[in-house]
């Protein structure tokens, strides 16, 4: 298997926690992985993305090449556009809809859905809605991550044995959040 | 041994803690922070030397001294950082290293989080020591090994240049063996470190000796590569560092039909490039930064018999990083690029948090301006530039660590009214200082506002030499205590505040405004750890 994932975001929404979920999975596995992170200026409320890479055989780059991700997985709707010139003819989208506002001129919502629509594979999902439905509002990542699960190659047992030991040491409650949210997320994708 | 997922950055700290190193020196800076964080997180670390320093000259000096003991010993830097660093770096490829001394500077091509673009390995040439460049993250692991045994082998620092790319990239690392530390042992030669004129001298003829030596290092290095035998000899690529794994991305795994030489270690490994030049029709060099291999391959007396292709003749960007797309079309493939990106997609640049400290200082520092204009607040490296973007415009100058104090100052001395300077106090603790002896020294009329928000905010919340001590510093530098003005940076305060500007503005001297409130992102960390 070989999957090559943008994930996005803005900083602070937890796509690094994803990230930590997916490659947990993938090294259990006894996969190859290189996950390219953004540290520094841009977290301060900007634009961020990892490219997350994961195969069978050795991984040379570790940046995605632009057409060649299977999967853009993002936490907000207009992230999830910016990085287009990423994604594989037929890759997958898979974003929450709540868009997160901290700029003075966010264009209007429709119109990102619109964009959205017009790609070819995607799924748009109110992660933040669910997530606050499942009393895991804190875990909107997690939901996205449930969305994204059939189409990353691994089984949902897989990403549970994953959120379990990287939420051990936070306590049952925050494990339980994350899995109820995990699951939402599935659900809500059937 | 299972593989530790590690960034890069943390991959070097741990090859350098199982390597036996005693001592590790820093000033925080993207992208080489988290090396020092992983050092601080280490249970193995402890008992070593793993505390900030104030600047990265004061780290460098550190490191010299440390290596004097006979120990081995690492200094962190971002790439400017060697500048600050530059005089004592220069110099210790003078005096040479005792206990083995590896100089670690990250630099930023595409200026993610810089000033800008510069590339360390023209200061590794420059100071004609050992250049490391690893490629991926085991390398940086092996390269601590390495580099502390290539440097005690030659008695000779040795520079190691990571990029953002790497620094902050994870994956698998496979530890080896542990080493002991060093024991404590003055050098042998009394000498060594003392570049008085007639010493310095022989010094640099030693060094210069050393260059053969280096040259055959860079031959034999365990990671250069000479794939000198190939199927097509159109073209010869040479690549450095991160390009290697751009070319074999660009052949998706397949075989490379050129020969291919990847360079590691510096100094070039000139004999291998000229077998490569003559069997070649042209050269491709792949490098990551600056065009320090194509320059010194064409040189200025290059008639360009055969081309060399790379970053000077545009068959890859002068400026930013490579990526495996620059890479494949220098190569002649396909460009893969996707879907454009929509039009309505808006920028979302960064910016101060919401409940910054900075953002009411700056605030209040607009409206006791407003009768003045813009164009009168020189700032300074850290959270606080953001300060320049809307809805602040708050600050017109951003130039290095420390240029604000002394940029307000020169502008003062130039007539200008008012001269404030803003810098944090991270900042000021790295290099403030001098800038306000200098005023005080001449009376300049002045005002500067030292941002307190208790750490190195941009970097992620580290400490910082001059917590807690800034109005005992500004004091002791000669600043008059009536002109020292501490206020908390709230809404609230607003009347207060701008009656503190105005009337620091209004007296005709060096007055050092601080506004002191916790940053909130420290704050909220500490909650948490708290909860």
């Amino acid at each position: 298997m070989k999957k090559d994932i943008i994930l996005a975001g803005v900083g602070g929404q937890g796509i690094l926690t994803i990230a930590t979920i997916i490659g947990t999975a993938a090294l259990k596995r006894g996969m190859h992985l290189k996950q390219a992170e953004v540290h520094g200026m841009s977290q301060r409320g900007g634009d961020v993305q990892s490219h997350l890479r994961l195969s069978d055989e050795p991984i040379w780059s570790d940046l995605i090449s632009f057409g060649g991700a299977d999967m853009i997985l993002s936490v907000e709707p207009m992230e999830a556009l910016r990085y287009l010139p990423y994604l594989k003819k037929d890759g997958w989208i898979i974003t929450n809809s709540t868009p997160f506002k901290n700029i003075a001129v966010y264009p209007p919502e429709d119109k990102i859905y619109a964009e959205i629509e017009k790609t070819g594979n995607h799924v748009l999902l109110d992660a933040d809605t669910i997530a606050k439905e499942m009393k895991a509002s804190r875990s909107m990542n997690v939901v996205v991550l449930g969305a994204a699960i059939k189409h990353l190659g691994f089984t949902q047992e897989e990403i549970e044995e994953a959120i379990k030991s990287i939420f051990a040491r936070k306590g049952e409650l925050i494990v339980d959040a994350n899995l109820r949210a995990l699951q939402a997320g599935i659900t809500a994708t059937v | 041994m299972d593989a530790l997922m590690l960034l890069g950055d943390e991959a070097l700290a741990q090859g350098a803690l199982d390597a036996g190193i005693s001592g590790f020196f820093a000033y925080p800076g993207t992208p080489s922070t988290e090396i020092m964080e992983y050092v601080q997180r280490s249970k193995q670390a402890e008992g070593l030397h793993r505390t900030w320093s104030s600047n990265e000259k004061t780290a460098m000096e550190s490191a010299i001294g440390m290596s004097y003991t006979g120990k081995r010993t690492m200094v962190m830097m971002k790439h400017v950082g060697l500048n600050v660093a530059a005089d004592p770096f220069m110099n210790s490829a003078f005096t040479g290293a005792h206990g083995g001394l590896i100089v670690t500077v990250a630099d930023d091509p595409s200026m993610h989080s810089s000033q800008n673009e510069q590339d360390s390995r023209f200061y590794g040439k420059f100071a004609m020591i050992p250049t490391l460049e690893p490629s991926n993250q085991q390398e940086c692991y092996d390269m601590a090994f390495y580099g502390f045994q290539l440097s005690e082998q030659y008695r000779i620092p040795v520079l190691i240049r990571l990029t953002t790319r790497l620094s902050h990239s994870r994956s698998g690392v496979v530890r080896r063996e542990k080493l002991a530390q060093n024991p404590l042992k003055k050098p042998d030669d009394l000498f060594q470190f003392m570049l008085l004129p007639a010493i310095a001298r022989k010094k640099y003829k030693h060094l210069i000796e050393l260059q053969k030596d280096f040259v055959n290092e860079s031959a034999s290095s365990p990671f250069n590569s000479f794939a000198l035998k190939a199927k097509d000899y159109s073209k010869g690529i040479i690549c450095t560092g991160l390009a290697f794994n751009y070319l074999n991305e660009a052949f998706k795994g397949r075989e490379i039909p050129y020969p291919v030489v990847k360079i590691c270690q510096y100094p070039l490994p000139a004999e291998q490039i000229h077998q490569l030049y003559d069997t070649c029709d042209s050269l491709l060099i792949l490098e990551e930064g600056m065009p320090l291999v194509e320059e010194q391959l064409k040189g200025l007396a290059f008639k360009g018999q055969k081309p060399i292709h790379g970053r000077l003749d545009g068959t890859l960007t002068r400026d930013g990083e490579l990526n495996p797309n620059k890479v494949a079309v220098a190569l002649g493939m396909e460009d893969t690029y996707g879907s454009p990106v929509p039009e309505i997609v808006a920028g979302r640049p960064p910016m101060l948090c919401v409940g910054c400290p900075h953002a009411d200082s700056y605030l209040a520092l607009n409206e006791a301006l407003e009768q003045y204009g813009r164009g009168h607040v020189f700032s300074d490296i850290g959270c606080y530039t953001l300060g320049f973007l809307p809805p602040y415009n708050a600050i017109n100058s951003c130039v290095d660590m420390g240029a604000s104090i002394t940029m307000a100052k020169g502008a003062a001395d130039g007539g200008l009214f008012p001269a404030i300077a803003v810098i944090g106090d991270s900042t000021f603790a790295h290099s403030g200082l001098t800038g306000l002896l200098d005023c005080v020294y001449d009376k300049t009329n002045i005002v500067i506002v030292i941002l307190d928000n208790s750490t190195t905010g941009m970097t992620g919340g580290q400490d910082y030499t001059a917590f807690g001590k800034l109005e005992e510093i500004c004091l002791g530098l000669g600043v008059e205590r009536e002109h020292i003005r501490v206020f908390v940076p709230f809404k609230k305060n607003y009347p207060e505040m701008i009656q503190i500007y105005k009337d620091e503005m209004a007296y005709k001297g060096v007055s050092v405004i601080i506004p002191r409130r916790e940053c909130v992102q420290t704050l909220k960390k500490k909650h948490k750890m708290e909860g």
